[in-house]
Order: structure tokens, then C-alpha cells, then sequence
């Protein structure tokens, strides 16, 4: 990753080496060659630990396969709309995004005691899904209208903006989403240059808040995983119960693992949710510190990319998007590791690409779409 | 930089977005900065887990997957001295059916039902079974299957995917009430039982001896347990074995006992409620333990139900009770062989000299008769009369002479009052009587009545039929034997030897100042049975061997207050209780036996003919009954 960091660095200051790179797959099909190997291979990763945390049930993993392809037909969708279009879009698309999100409140379905599904007949889908393309959207179309840094009437209306969507999804209540929208729009206001005076006292007066959102706002059971996250062990059977085991299955995988398909913890069933949010501790338990190591260092990649990406877009709006969501991609790997290691509270949050299920695969993809986008719609200028 | 250079025409909005650019290139590298360091963070703590936590989260997960199943041992078997069999290891077929392997549960019930004989209470045991239980888990659906049964499921059995029949071993007695006392019975391990045992040997194990040589030999029968560490899942689902530590099986026991004298005893007894113990005087061997009324000790093994249990402890001749080594009677006048040679012994009579028996006997000073059995009085009697006649008045006398503590130490070198030591449960001492035991266990001074009485095996005089065959076999070798014992030998099911149980050390219990004085006795004893007038002597006719025994009633005196009033049945329970003990061939004795029937009547008429029978069958089979395993 460090060369990684130096090729961007020297690129950065060499734009005629970064032409020459540009192969036909960017130009025609706008994909990102380095972007989509690592996201494939990736995706084998996830597709063959999917198979063992699954007792081996290859319906899963077709499955998968199947959501996959979604989610990269979405990826090579979005690259191809041209950043500009998107810029246009985007005030629409938030509007629509929150729209919808209203409307699930009112008409939502109901799926593991919360509101989060729009039935369209055809489709099921989270309208929340679409705001963590919409908000770093939105936000990065409202910054980039004035020059940078932002101005505070600035940043304060794109806190009302970020908060109100926010909101209506605590609401339903999805934690795990709430926060990644919340953490997509922040992070085109850090990026922005959003000032540190400013930074420090919105953390400040958030950490304020926290009372108050942890006696009106949380559930319950959300309390219950912030409380286990301190002490596992007051609840073994119960939220407990996760951590314990998945942090067992990562401890007992040593340095070099059981093997695969070897995983005593989740081949007998004894790590709860091994398929979706904790499957990064069947990872760990069958392929040791060195499979983790380089499970880690392949995100790392991406993010990387992401970053590089960002950097040399064109304009300020692409930028901002582009650096949003490579950030928000870190986030999900982020909490997700974090939670299933023991480090972080149990937010209901799937490793990318490789948890199975489908609908934030989507999205992600998506975002990695427009990223590519922002990457191959170059203006001649430019070269 | 590059950029800046660039746009040098285009003024300060390129000069903006140069800038602009330069600042999100800070912040973005800030940010990588950032994700670096966490990601640091999140390798960290693999390492913490994966390196420094390896070895406590390795044995947390191996301590996860890896149970000990406890496997138990089979109990040994319980053989005859002879090899019979009487107590085994019996498949017991159990249907099962896994819930997980049944496609449709109410179709495979419906079915089976056609099959088999499967009641309602039975299937709706099983339903309760099957909404508490894994899916995975084997449930029965009926235990106790028939031979018949298992084989019409066997042709079904493609029929019912997920239903087998399984067999377990359960204790099996093949002959029923046959010895049942003797052997005792397992029964399922209660609470307390399973707070005493070791819970290592006992892994797995569901049963233990309850009573007889089931309980008194449980260390030996039982075995240990093995073990099984298999590697289960979350649920418990066994995924395979790991490894196998075998069970020790239980040690086979090989009694004393001889299965043919026992139903010969047993059979002789018929009806009557009462007990029969034959002993080889020469070792001890306990040859015959019978008592009846019987039960079958099967019913215990598998639960016996409270209606049953309840109609076997509440039925009055108390079937459970066994008489031979529990039941404590006075001995009547089978203690007049003992009191006599006591009497010889101390020299406080002539033997040849005759007693008149007027029909009771009385001392001076004191207003009391005391009656012979016969009324009008034997005429006079000298020893060898008074035995074969059992003249109690000869005897009262005799026993006054002689004084309560001379009695009652030399009785007590032939077992009474003693425990006989054979170590079956429940084994009862009787009573002795003698001032001592009279100050300790009443707190009441001796009185001359009750030397008399005495005499004559009445008053506090109790003991069991082992107590009377054991003092008998004392007669027989002259003042020594070894104590009785039900152990012969014990087979070693892992090694396959066979290893006889050592004979204890012949005890010299009795030594007489004269030896004639042992032959006087055993003439006197022969003259019970073949005397003219020996009370006996009904069961001596077409005997071609010789008999040396002593009849006796003796009182039953109380009528609990509780007991129902029946005229017919209160007539049976008043009448005395008949004993019987014997030695044969009396010239050079081998057996020694004791018969009790409660409320007999008769000693002579009703134990004597019992006792010839064992004798008989003893005597004809004399050579199979020393025969080796």
C-alpha cells in the first residue's frame, strides 16, 4: 500500500505517465482496471468464505453470485453517466431519496422489528440505501457551488441536510445505516475543508447529545450492544453471546488458520450470524493473522484507489464525491472488523463484498461505479 | 504545483482551484492518514487476538466443540455354582425415531400405529418428548418391544425413513421369582445413590443393585465406565468421535447357590409362606436361599409402576420379604439339639437317666405350670427319648439346672444371636436372650420363668432359618465350620480367569470335653426321624439314607392390632409357625438344612417333608452338586 501511496504521489506530479495508463477498458468502457481487479478478487474472497460459512451450501453461493452480478452491472451502469450529469442530479435525487424515506415511514414494511423495505411490486427495496448515494451527492453539489473551505451558513445547511435523513432512519431504526449515512455527508465537509474550530465543536456538542440520544433515541436492544460491547460477559447467552464466540473463532485461528472449510467454531455452529455480519470471524479463524493481514491490506488497496481517485478528479464536486465514498467504503470495514474483533459495538453493518446479502452490495458497487466514472470522463484538457 | 503552472492565464479562478485542490489533496491524504492508522488498529488487535490470545481462545474453542460422552460398562452376569444363569444382560429393542430424518411426522405415526401396537399414551408421551427435544436427537416412541414386534417393523422399515429400532442392554432374569431374594434385582439409580457412587465409573451407568447379590456384590458387577470424546456442535449434535476410552466390563459372580436345590426347595414350599436354607456344612456353600411367597424381579429393573409396587408392599405375606436371612422366628424346639449338648456338656444330668413328664413342670415356691406340648405328659424320658419325642419337660428341666448364663454362652458359639456374617443386605441377628441383653435391651432383671422358656427356644428367643442351618452344620463337624457364604468364584470378564473365592478358615467354635458327647446328640437326632416315636418320623419311610434333625413349632403370640378381622384367616395366623432342621447322611453330614413355614402347624408334618425333599434331590444329585463351573 505504500507503494501504492508513492506511484499516486509521483503520478500526482506526473500527468503525462498518467495518460499513457489509460487503457482501452477506461476510455471505452470507463471501468478502472486496478479498481475492478481488486474489487474481483475481492469478490472471490467473499465468495469462497461464503461457502464455508455456510456448511458448504453452494445455493448460497450462487446466490451471491447472482447479487453480485447485480451489483457489478449497477457498478458498470454508473461509470458510464458522465460526472457532470450526476452533479446536475444530484439536488433531485436527494429529494427523491427523501421522499421515499418518508414514505417508508408511512407505508414501509416491516422486517425484523423495523420499517425499512418500500414494496414496489416488482422490487423490494431501502429507500435509506439510495440516501448513502444521495447525501455525499447532494452535499458535494452544494459545497462545490462556492469556492473552498465552505462557509459556516454553508456547512450549517448541509448539517440540516445530513440530519434530517438521518433522522427519519434512526427512526425506522437502523442504527448501522443512520450512521453511514450521517459519516457519507460528514466526510464531503472534512474533505471540503471544513475548519477544525468548526470540527471540534460539532464533535463537542455531539458528544453532548449522546445522553440524550442514548435515553430517547435508542432501542433497547441497541443500548443492550453498547453495554455487552464494555463487558461481553454480562450477557454471555445473550448480545454477548456474538462477541464472545466470534472473538474465539478469531483467537484459535492462529497465525496461519484452521484451513478452510476447517473453522471448528463456524463449521459447528457455535458463531452466531457466520453468513452476514460476522463472517469476517470465519475468515480470521480459518486463515489465521496472515489471511486477515492480507484481507485487511486488499481493502486497504481499494481504499487507496479510492483516495488516488479522488485526488486527481477534475473538479471540486467529483472530488468531494469521490473521496466520500471511498471513505464511507472504509467505514463499513471499519465498524464491521471493529465489531466483529471485539472493538466496537455491535452495529449491524456487512463487510463489503463479502457478508452475503445484497442491497448495500448494490449501492456500493454503484458508488465504485461512479467513482470509475469520475475516473475515465476526463476532460481533454486535461490531457 | 504542475496545475498551477498551467493555468497561469486563466487568472485567479484557476488559481482557486489550484488552491482548492491542493487543500482537498490535504485533507485526503489526512484522511489516508487516518484510515492507516486504523486499519493499524484493526491489524493490531488481530494480533492481539491471533498471537498473544491464541493458546486461551485455542482451548476455549477446543472446550467449545469437544464433549465427553460417558459410556457404560455391561454388568456382569450372576451365575449358579453350576453355570445357570440367573441373572443377564438382555437387548431390549427401543423404537426411535429422529425428527430430523422424518419427512412427514403425523403420516410416519399414522403408520406405524398399523405396524405396530402403539398406545395413546405412549404416542402422546412421544409428542411431548418430541417438543422438548433437538431435531437431530433419537426419541422413543416405544420401549419394550417383542420379538414379534421388531420383526414386523423390520419388513416395514423402508417404509419409515428416520424411525430404527434400537437395541440396549437391560438386566434380564430368566427365571423369574427363581431365587429372586437371593439375587435381588437393579433398579434405575435414585438421587441418593447417585450422590454416593463414583460419578466416573458410574458415567452413563442408569441402573444399580438394589437388594440380594445384586446390591451386596454392586462394586464388583458393575464395571467402569468408558469414555467417548466426541466433537459435537452448537446444538450438541454429535459431528463424529474423537477418541474412545473402552468400558471395563463388570466382574460375573458365580454363587454358591444350586438353581435345582433352590426349585426343589422352593417347589417343596409350594403355597406356604415361608423359607428353606440348605447349607454344605463342609464349606459353608449357601446351596439353597428360598423364601416365599416370590416375585419377579423383572418388573424393577425397567420402573415398576406405583399400583404394583404398592400391591407387592402392602400384600400380607410381604412377597419382598425374604424370610431365609431376614425373618426372625423363635426356634422352638430345633434349640433343644443346642441346649441339650449344653446340658451334656456341663454335666448337669445323667443322660441315661429318665425324667417324668407328667405334662408340665414346675419349681418350688412358684404358682406356675409350665406344659408340655403334650398334655397328658411323655412318661418318663431319658435323653435320647426327650429328643425324639421333643419332651419339653425334660427339656425345662434341663435348661433350669443348667441356669440362664451357662445357657446362653454356650448357645452362643453356634451363631445365635450373631450376625451370620454372609454380608447380603438385610442379614438379621436374632436374639440371644441372657441377662445381659435382657439389662441392655429392657432394663429388667432375669427371672427364672425365662431360663425355662428359653429352653425350649421360646420367650425372646429369635432367630433367622440361615441362623438355625448354620448352627446345625456347627453339629455336624463337631464344633467347627467356616461361616456361610453365597461367593464361589468370580469371573473376570476382561481376562477371561476364573478365580475361586478362598475358603475362609474353619473356625473351632465348640470343643466338648468329651467326644461322645457329639455322638449322643447326633443318635438322638437320628432318633427324631427314625425313632418310633420321633416326631419326624413320617418322612422317614423309603429314605435310603439317614436323617439327623429336630422338629419345632414355635408360639405365634401377638396379633397386631391393625390386622383385619377374618375368622378363617385369623385361625391360619394364630396356628404356631413349623420349623424343621436337619443333617444328612446323619453318619458323615454334607447338608444342613433349615425349613420354616409360617403358621404351619406342625413341625414333623409340614417342614420335616419339605426338608426330605431338598435332602433327597441333595442326596441324588449329590455328585452334580459339587460339580465345578
Amino acid at each position: 500500500m505504500v507503494q501504492g501511496r508513492d506511484r499516486a504521489m509521483s503520478e500526482l506530479a506526473d500527468p503525462v505517465r498518467r495518460s499513457r495508463r489509460h487503457s482501452i477498458v477506461q476510455r471505452i468502457l470507463h471501468l478502472d482496471v486496478q479498481l475492478i481487479t481488486a474489487l474481483l478478487l475481492l469478490s472471490g474472497v467473499g465468495l469462497a468464505i461464503l461457502y464455508s460459512a455456510t456448511n458448504q451450501s453452494l445455493d448460497a453461493v450462487h446466490n451471491q453470485l447472482m447479487r453480485m452480478t447485480m451489483a457489478f452491472t449497477a457498478m458498470v451502469v454508473m461509470a458510464q453517466i458522465p460526472p457532470d450529469a450526476l452533479r446536475r442530479w444530484s439536488p433531485l435525487v436527494f429529494l427523491g431519496a427523501l421522499a421515499l424515506l418518508v414514505l417508508v415511514l408511512l407505508v414501509g414494511t416491516v422486517g425484523q422489528g423495523a420499517q425499512r423495505w418500500l414494496d414496489l411490486g416488482l422490487v423490494r427495496f431501502q429507500p435509506a440505501e439510495v440516501m448513502k448515494l444521495a447525501i455525499p451527492m447532494a452535499v458535494a453539489w452544494y459545497i462545490s457551488m462556492r469556492p473552498l473551505p465552505p462557509t459556516l451558513l454553508q456547512v450549517f445547511t448541509a448539517a440540516v441536510a445530513i440530519a434530517i435523513p438521518t433522522g427519519l432512519i434512526v427512526l425506522q431504526p437502523d442504527l448501522g445505516t443512520a450512521l453511514l449515512v450521517s459519516a457519507s455527508g460528514f466526510f464531503v465537509l472534512f474533505l471540503a475543508g471544513l475548519r477544525w474550530r468548526v470540527l471540534v465543536t460539532a464533535l463537542l456538542s455531539f458528544a453532548a447529545l449522546i445522553p440524550v440520544f442514548w435515553l430517547f433515541l435508542m432501542r433497547e436492544y441497541q443500548q443492550q450492544r453498547v453495554l455487552t460491547l464494555f463487558d461481553p460477559e454480562r450477557d454471555p447467552l445473550g448480545t454477548g453471546y456474538h462477541i464472545i464466540q466470534s472473538t474465539i473463532a478469531i483467537g484459535s485461528g492462529g497465525m496461519f488458520g484452521k484451513g478452510w472449510l476447517n473453522g471448528t467454531q463456524s463449521q459447528l455452529e457455535f458463531l452466531p450470524e457466520r453468513n452476514t455480519d460476522f463472517i469476517f470471524a470465519v475468515f480470521a479463524e480459518e486463515f489465521g493473522l496472515m489471511g486477515a493481514l492480507q484481507l485487511l491490506a486488499l481493502y486497504l488497496f481499494i481504499i487507496g484507489r479510492g483516495l488516488y481517485i479522488a485526488i486527481n478528479a477534475q473538479d471540486t464536486y467529483s472530488r468531494l464525491l469521490a473521496g466520500s465514498l471511498t471513505l464511507t467504503f472504509f467505514v463499513y470495514v471499519f465498524v464491521n472488523i471493529g465489531m466483529v474483533s471485539g472493538l466496537m459495538p455491535v452495529v449491524g453493518l456487512p463487510l463489503p463484498l463479502v457478508s452475503y446479502g445484497g442491497t448495500s452490495m448494490v449501492t456500493l458497487m454503484a458508488g465504485f461505479g461512479i467513482l470509475m466514472s469520475i475516473h475515465t470522463h476526463r476532460k481533454l484538457w486535461a490531457s | 504545483m504542475a496545475i498551477s503552472g498551467n493555468g497561469n492565464g486563466n487568472g485567479n479562478k484557476l488559481q482557486d482551484k489550484g488552491q482548492e485542490k491542493r487543500h482537498f489533496t490535504r485533507r485526503a491524504l489526512l484522511a489516508g492518514a487516518g484510515v492507516l492508522a486504523l486499519m493499524g488498529l484493526l491489524g493490531g488487535r488481530m494480533g492481539q487476538l491471533q498471537v498473544a490470545g491464541h493458546q486461551r481462545y485455542a482451548t476455549l474453542s477446543q472446550a467449545n466443540r469437544v464433549k465427553l460422552v460417558p459410556i457404560p460398562p455391561n454388568r456382569g452376569l450372576i451365575y449358579d455354582r453350576n453355570g445357570i444363569v440367573l441373572a443377564e444382560n438382555r437387548p431390549n429393542f427401543q423404537l426411535l425415531v429422529t425428527p430430523e430424518q422424518v419427512q412427514e411426522m403425523d403420516q410416519t405415526l399414522k403408520g406405524l400405529r398399523r405396524v405396530l401396537d402403539i398406545s395413546d399414551v405412549e404416542l402422546e408421551r412421544f409428542r411431548q418428548l418430541l417438543a422438548r427435544s433437538r431435531r437431530f436427537e433419537a426419541l422413543p416412541l416405544k420401549v419394550r418391544l417383542t420379538e414379534k414386534e421388531v420383526a414386523a417393523f423390520a419388513t416395514n422399515r423402508h417404509r419409515f425413513p428416520g424411525v430404527e429400532v434400537e437395541a440396549r442392554l437391560s438386566r434380564y432374569y430368566p427365571h423369574g421369582p427363581h431365587a429372586a431374594h437371593a439375587i435381588g434385582y437393579v433398579g434405575r439409580i435414585n438421587a441418593r445413590e447417585l450422590s454416593q457412587v463414583d460419578t466416573r465409573r458410574y458415567g452413563g451407568s442408569s441402573h444399580i443393585g438394589k437388594t440380594g447379590t445384586e446390591l451386596h456384590f454392586e462394586e464388583r458387577l458393575h464395571g467402569d465406565a468408558g469414555l467417548e470424546r466426541v466433537e459435537t456442535n452448537a446444538l450438541g449434535r454429535v459431528i463424529q468421535p474423537l477418541s474412545r476410552r473402552a468400558p471395563i466390563p463388570g466382574d460375573d459372580v458365580v454363587l454358591t447357590l444350586d438353581s435345582h436345590l433352590q426349585r426343589v426347595a422352593e417347589q417343596a414350599l409350594g403355597e406356604e409362606t415361608g423359607a428353606v436354607v440348605a447349607l454344605d456344612v463342609d464349606n459353608g456353600d449357601i446351596l439353597a436361599l428360598a423364601s416365599t411367597p416370590s416375585f419377579d424381579p423383572n418388573i424393577f429393573v425397567n420402573g415398576v409402576d406405583r399400583a404394583t409396587y404398592a400391591s407387592l408392599q402392602e400384600n400380607p405375606e410381604r412377597p419382598l420379604f425374604n424370610r431365609a436371612i431376614r425373618g426372625q422366628y423363635p426356634p422352638g424346639s430345633t434349640i433343644k439339639p443346642f441346649v441339650g449338648l449344653a446340658g451334656l456338656e456341663h454335666g448337669t444330668f445323667d443322660p441315661e437317666q429318665r425324667v417324668f413328664c407328667p405334662g408340665y413342670f414346675s419349681i418350688n415356691n412358684v404358682d406356675h405350670r409350665w406344659r408340655c406340648w403334650r398334655r397328658r405328659g411323655h412318661g418318663p424320658m431319658d435323653f435320647a427319648d426327650a429328643m425324639g419325642q421333643s419332651c419339653d419337660v425334660y427339656y425345662y428341666k434341663l435348661g433350669y439346672e443348667l441356669g440362664i448364663d451357662r445357657m446362653a454362652a454356650f448357645l452362643e458359639r453356634f451363631g445365635f444371636g450373631r450376625s451370620p456374617g454372609v454380608g447380603l443386605p438385610g442379614e438379621r441377628a436374632g436374639i440371644l436372650p441372657s441377662r445381659e441383653w435382657k439389662r441392655t435391651a429392657r432394663g429388667e432383671g432375669w427371672f427364672h420363668g425365662e431360663t425355662i422358656i428359653t429352653a425350649i427356644g421360646q420367650g425372646y428367643f429369635l432367630s433367622t432359618p440361615l441362623q438355625l442351618a448354620h448352627g446345625m452344620a456347627v453339629l455336624a463337624n463337631r464344633g467347627s465350620a467356616r461361616p456361610p457364604r453365597i461367593l464361589r468364584a468370580i469371573h473376570d470378564a476382561d481376562t477371561s480367569e476364573t478365580s475361586e473365592v478362598e475358603l475362609a478358615e474353619s473356625q473351632r467354635l465348640v470343643d466338648l470335653s468329651s467326644g461322645n458327647h457329639w455322638d449322643r446328640l447326633m443318635d438322638s437326632l437320628v432318633e427324631v426321624v427314625h425313632g418310633q416315636r420321633g416326631t419326624a418320623r413320617g418322612i422317614s419311610s423309603g429314605l435310603d439314607y439317614r436323617i439327623a434333625g429336630k422338629t419345632g413349632t414355635s408360639q405365634v403370640f401377638s396379633l397386631g392390632q391393625d390386622d383385619e378381622y377374618d375368622a378363617a384367616e385369623l385361625e391360619r395366623r394364630l396356628r404356631d409357625h413349623a420349623l424343621f432342621t436337619a443333617l444328612a447322611p446323619a453318619e458323615a453330614p454334607r447338608i444342613a438344612i433349615a425349613v420354616l413355614v409360617e403358621h404351619g402347624g406342625s413341625g414333623g408334618g409340614v417342614a420335616a417333608p419339605i426338608a426330605r425333599q431338598v435332602m433327597d434331590a441333595y442326596m441324588d444329585g449329590a455328585g452334580a452338586g459339587s460339580r465345578d463351573v
